[in-house]
């Protein structure tokens, strides 16, 4: 008990070396790969100037993993690989085995227990999820039920490579967008101020941080049934959310009126085009759980009309620049309104400065 | 969906009642249930196995579902930390209180986050895997994310009696936490050299260099707001890092690409000319391919911009050149406040081989966050600050000289004073003089 007493002083050994818990055949050949290929949809086969070669099974997860699927899949990983894993940004595992043999047994392996293998090359890989009512403080919709909603719609096109290019679809619930740029994104977009609860404004929030933090400028302190408080010119507020982190009083969350929005062609590679942003192509979309189906109808009217028609290795954002806004909304059935007109700062250079106009 | 060969060992097994080991029983869930069909691994069915293990869980269920009829959260933060540390916790406490003012769901009251930062480039053992499921069985819920939006693994579900106890014992077989609030965060690299044909430098050391020298500013959060170093190998830039880091770290080659011509008639003859030419060479962004009478390439290294694409498609026959190094952006962040913002380039080219080139990558690091700590309002990311203060200042500030590579053209406004003009065209004069 004296023990307890007094505290350990952390070590601060800060990100540990990678080196130490690497299969082996990637830490011998580390620098020195010469080419990769892929021998089936889930599958890498990268190559060493060595000679080494190295079978990589990409396996989805749901992210959230418990001690049943840890040993689940860590049985899997030491009876039919090597007892090494790798994750990737978009939370699936890959698993690396020195002999090709073992390649289909530990797929199938991983389909008995229920796991799907897939997400390389031109397919739609796992969607990038964020925390939701599980665990964030400001969501006003969940993560992993609508990521569990879409996957089991997008399984197939896991498991197969039959996109264009890949897609990374990304999720996000609230403005902040931790889920970050996407082929797809599907973030929240509310649609009314928040509404501000006075009585606790005064105990909870740091008002002139909260003043600093709107980016029209549309809070400022007032003095509310006597008591500090804060107050919003609704016709300024563009209902982004940003002054409820700082101040939980300002309650933008709504069942009703915390809407879906969804934005396309967000890339983050600088292959062929440099990177860009995703823009907004639908919204109003009911925030609708559990399964969120009028979401998943827009994204699946978007990824048809991009398996049709966009030419391999077009991105989402490289194919809409070769045929055109018009062109996307008329392929994709969705409304052109005049939410699509940008009106932040920058706007006018998203417009159309020319007569170049298809037919 | 095919019954499962082994019920047992599958993802949507739930124990039977008699194994069920928490006291609490478990509530409906309704909404919940049916997000267990389908092919997809479901995390309801993780989430009910937790269940069976632990009174946390059965209420963590029943608090989700409610979220899930209301569509509203009902976590709020708080102020929990570990001793010595400011940050690396995420604090929940739960808000949904009954008609007596109690959590309605009272062995979730408290459900915060442990952050711990994962070995770099994402790299585990089996074993290890399994030490975290039982240290964090131990002190917590079970649930382990892997991982975060910022590349953390984040250990869900814990009181505060038990945070300590969990990172003395992951701290002790090597792991640290990672970064949350105004600090510096945890990073992320791509597989890079470990895997990777494409890597152009040791995306893990430059990952660990970075980080590690700003634990303090990681542990203990003083900065202006986040502040997130990102590297990857090359300009497929696979941890999203111009859009996703303060400063982005990414290999790049000066010298002319490698062209294996057998390998290019190759690939011809097994996909055709016509697939050639649509796929490789009329995408190439700046016209830099050409494809023979005789099905060899030629390459116009010059005005080659390193975007990856020719390579990613021809694996076999391009490959990046010997002469290589990173290009350092800065300013990359999404929406709030000032709108999204992607990382520009400050460094356009330092090669990374020895001892010194790393610590003037470290220089720069330091300067940066030095500047931007002394400079950023609240609240204020390193890009929103350049976009507040001018390129200009900011290159100043961090003794970095202008450059070219840096613009997508000049200005286009007159609106400028320039009566320094000449002293700025001798700078530009002497820096040319002594390369
Ligand atoms: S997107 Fe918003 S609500 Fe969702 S996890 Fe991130 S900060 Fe929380
Ligand atoms: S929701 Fe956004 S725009 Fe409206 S008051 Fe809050 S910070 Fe300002
Ligand atoms: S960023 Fe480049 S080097 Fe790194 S994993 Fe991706 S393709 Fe390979
Ligand atoms: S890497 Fe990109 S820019 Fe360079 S030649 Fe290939 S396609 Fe063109």
């Amino acid at each position: 008990m004296t023990e307890k007493a007094k505290p350990r002083t952390p070590i601060e050994s800060g990100v540990p070396d990678g080196m130490q818990y690497m299969h082996p055949v990637y830490l011998k050949n580390f620098g020195n790969w010469k080419y990769h290929d892929r021998p089936r949809p889930g599958v890498l086969h990268h190559v060493a100037k060595s000679g080494d070669e190295v079978w990589t099974v990409r396996v989805g997860t749901h992210r959230q993993l418990g001690p049943y699927e840890i040993d689940l899949l860590c049985d899997i990983v030491d009876k039919y690989a090597d007892g090494f894993v790798r994750f990737t940004i978009r939370s699936n595992m890959e698993v690396s085995v020195t002999d090709e043999s073992k390649v289909a047994p530990l797929i199938q392996a991983f389909n008995d227990a229920g796991y799907p293998v897939g997400g390389t090359g031109n397919s739609i890989t796992m969607i990038s999820h964020t925390q939701g009512w599980l665990h964030c403080d400001i969501p006003a919709t969940d993560a992993a039920g609508v990521v569990k909603s879409l996957m089991d719609e997008l399984h197939d096109e896991f498991i197969s490579e039959q996109m264009p290019n890949r897609v990374h679809i990304t999720t996000s619930c609230c403005q902040i967008n931790c889920g970050g740029q996407g082929d797809i994104a599907i973030n929240i977009q509310h649609t009314k101020p928040p509404k501000i609860n006075h009585d606790l404004v005064a105990n909870a929030c740091e008002r002139p941080s909260v003043v600093a933090r709107c980016p029209v400028a549309a809070i400022r302190p007032a003095i509310v049934n006597g008591k500090p408080s804060l107050e919003i010119d609704e016709k300024k507020c563009i209902c982004c959310g940003a002054c409820f982190p700082p101040c939980p009083p300002m309650q933008i969350n709504d069942p009703e009126h915390s809407k879906l929005a969804v934005w396309v062609g967000g890339k983050n590679s600088n292959a062929r085009s440099k990177p860009m942003f995703h823009k907004l192509v639908a919204a109003g979309i009911p925030n609708n759980p559990p399964r969120w189906i009028e979401a998943k109808d827009v994204v699946m009217q978007i990824l048809h009309a991009y398996k049709k028609d966009a030419r391999d290795w077009e991105r989402m954002g490289d194919w809409v620049e070769r045929i055109g806004w018009p062109r996307f909304f008329e392929l994709t059935e969705l409304p052109f309104t005049k939410f699509h007109v940008d009106t932040w700062r920058g706007a006018r250079h998203t417009l159309n400065a020319s007569t170049h106009i298809r037919f | 969906m095919a019954q499962p060969k082994n019920p047992e060992k599958h993802c949507t097994y739930i124990p039977p009642e008699s194994e069920k080991k928490s006291s609490k029983p478990m509530y409906d869930t309704p909404m919940l249930d049916q997000l267990v069909d389908g092919p997809w691994p479901s995390f309801v069915s993780g989430l009910k196995r937790l269940a069976m293990n632990n009174n946390m869980m059965v209420d963590l269920m029943g608090q989700l579902e409610h979220s899930y009829n209301t569509r509203l959260g009902y976590w709020k933060g708080g102020t929990v930390s570990i001793f010595g540390y400011g940050g690396g916790i995420i604090p929940r406490f739960t808000e949904l209180m009954g008609d007596d003012g109690e959590p309605m769901f009272p062995e979730a009251r408290e459900f915060h986050t442990v952050r711990v930062m994962p070995p770099a480039g994402m790299h585990y053992s089996t074993d290890l895997i399994r030490k975290f499921s039982s240290t964090w069985q131990k002190y917590g819920s079970g649930m382990i994310a892997f991982h975060g939006q910022s590349g953390d693994i984040m250990f869900i579900g814990t009181d505060t009696d038990n945070i300590q106890g969990f990172f003395d014992e992951v701290n002790e077989y090597g792991f640290d936490l990672g970064g949350a609030g105004p600090a510096v965060r945890t990073s992320m690299s791509c597989v890079g050299a470990a895997r990777c044909e494409h890597s152009c430098t040791n995306e893990q050391k430059v990952q660990r260099l970075l980080v590690n020298n700003f634990l303090d500013d990681m542990h203990r959060p003083a900065l202006p707001y986040k502040f997130k170093f990102k590297v990857s190998g090359c300009s497929n830039d696979c941890v999203n890092s111009i859009q996703r880091a303060d400063m982005a770290i990414i290999g790049t080659w000066r010298d002319d690409m490698k062209v294996d011509q057998g390998e290019v008639k190759a690939f011809i003859k097994s996909k055709s000319r016509k697939y050639v030419i649509d796929n490789i060479i009329s995408r190439c962004p700046t016209n830099a391919l050409s494809l023979n009478d005789d099905d060899t390439l030629s390459v116009d290294n010059r005005n080659c911009v390193r975007c990856m694409h020719c390579i990613n498609v021809m694996t076999k026959a391009l490959s990046p050149g010997d002469d290589r190094g990173v290009t350092v952006l800065m300013g990359g962040k999404r929406t709030l406040k000032i709108g999204d913002t992607m990382g520009t380039v400050i460094v356009p080219f330092m090669k990374l081989e020895s001892d010194e080139d790393y610590d003037a990558l470290k220089e720069i690091a330091e300067n940066t966050i030095d500047f931007w700590a002394e400079n950023a309002l609240e609240h204020e990311r390193c890009g929103e600050m350049i976009d507040r203060i001018g390129l200009v200042n900011f290159l100043e500030g961090i003794e970095i000289d202008v450059d070219p590579n840096m613009i997508n053209h000049p200005r286009i406004s007159s609106y400028v004073r320039m009566d320094t003009w000449d002293e700025e065209v001798d700078k530009w004069n002497q820096r040319k003089a002594a390369v």
